[in-house]
């Protein structure tokens, strides 16, 4: 166990929560994401998926802010520019999906193969 | 803050699985405001309050309505949400899990340049004060982001009217 634990650098703390804790935690959020992104056949459940993996980039930008240049505000301010075009691009999303439901009267990712030129 | 840390990170694996594994939409949606929510609680122990409190109104209040509405826009009765047969699958989760393996075995051989020690005991924990946030959004000098902002408001502008533009009936 030692051995495991030096071959990966981590010498635990249990006052302070080392950096690399949440970057795992935002990895595996982004490829749960990624996963979702493939598998799923409702384009609304898709969108969702896309929301996953850009809340997981955002707290990558905040972690890394905060932890490597506390003085800096510059990691903030791109998550905060970062969420709000994630809820625009979510909401013009969301304006086709429904036109797509309108036309197609489903939102399956395979109804949407044969779009009109 | 470990057991806080271990609660938040635990309900985001969990939630983040479920929100791409269940199968009925409104499901889905909760389990993505769990997701979100607990992220703005990580934004709260990093000590970004104004990050976290944008994240709980824009993400879990504006965009998780948007989503509830459009769940509850295109639901056919009854129907369950399905996902591709295990060809889209194991392609999926080997590509997921090799892309964990390699990024997580990355993150951690790699020793982060901290701030002002070796370790990350001396993250600074005070809160950032509103006024300097609200100097640096607004100001147009160096590390100041008018600029941004401004761009930020004709995004907006462009997706209302592409949202109309999309979603009106002909």
């Amino acid at each position: 166990m030692e051995k495991l634990l030096d071959f990966f650098n981590i010498n635990i703390n249990f006052d302070v929560i080392p950096m690399e804790w949440y970057l795992v935690v935002s990895t595996m959020m982004f490829f749960v994401g990624i996963v979702g992104f493939i598998i799923r056949k409702n384009l609304l459940a898709v969108l969702i998926s896309v929301e996953l993996v850009l809340n997981a980039a955002e707290l990558n930008f905040a972690v890394f802010n905060r932890y490597l240049y506390p003085g800096a505000l510059e990691g903030m301010f791109f998550s905060l520019f970062g969420i709000a075009i994630a809820a625009a691009e979510t909401a013009v999303a969301i304006a086709i999906i429904i036109n797509v439901y309108r036309n197609m009267n489903n939102i399956d990712t395979d109804s949407v193969e044969q779009l009109k030129h | 803050m470990v057991i806080i840390f271990a609660i938040l990170a635990l309900i985001i694996l969990v939630s983040s699985v479920f929100a791409v594994t269940s199968s009925k939409m409104m499901h889905i949606a909760m389990y993505l405001l769990f997701v979100l929510a607990s992220t703005a609680g990580l934004y709260f122990l990093l000590d970004y309050h104004f990050l976290g409190v944008v994240q709980l109104s824009v993400y879990a209040g504006g965009v998780l309505t948007l989503f509830i509405f459009a769940i509850l826009l295109t639901n056919t009765k009854g129907e369950r949400s399905e996902i591709h047969g295990i060809k889209r699958i194991i392609p999926a989760l080997l590509a997921a899990l090799l892309g964990i393996g390699v990024v997580a075995l990355a993150i951690m051989k790699y020793t982060f340049p901290y701030a002002d020690t070796a370790t990350a005991n001396d993250v600074v924990d005070k809160e950032i004060n509103m006024e300097v946030i609200g100097h640096a959004l607004m100001g147009t000098e160096k590390y100041q982001y008018l600029l941004p902002f401004e761009i930020l408001s004709v995004l907006l502008l462009a997706c209302i009217i592409g949202g109309i533009l999309i979603g009106r009936k002909r």
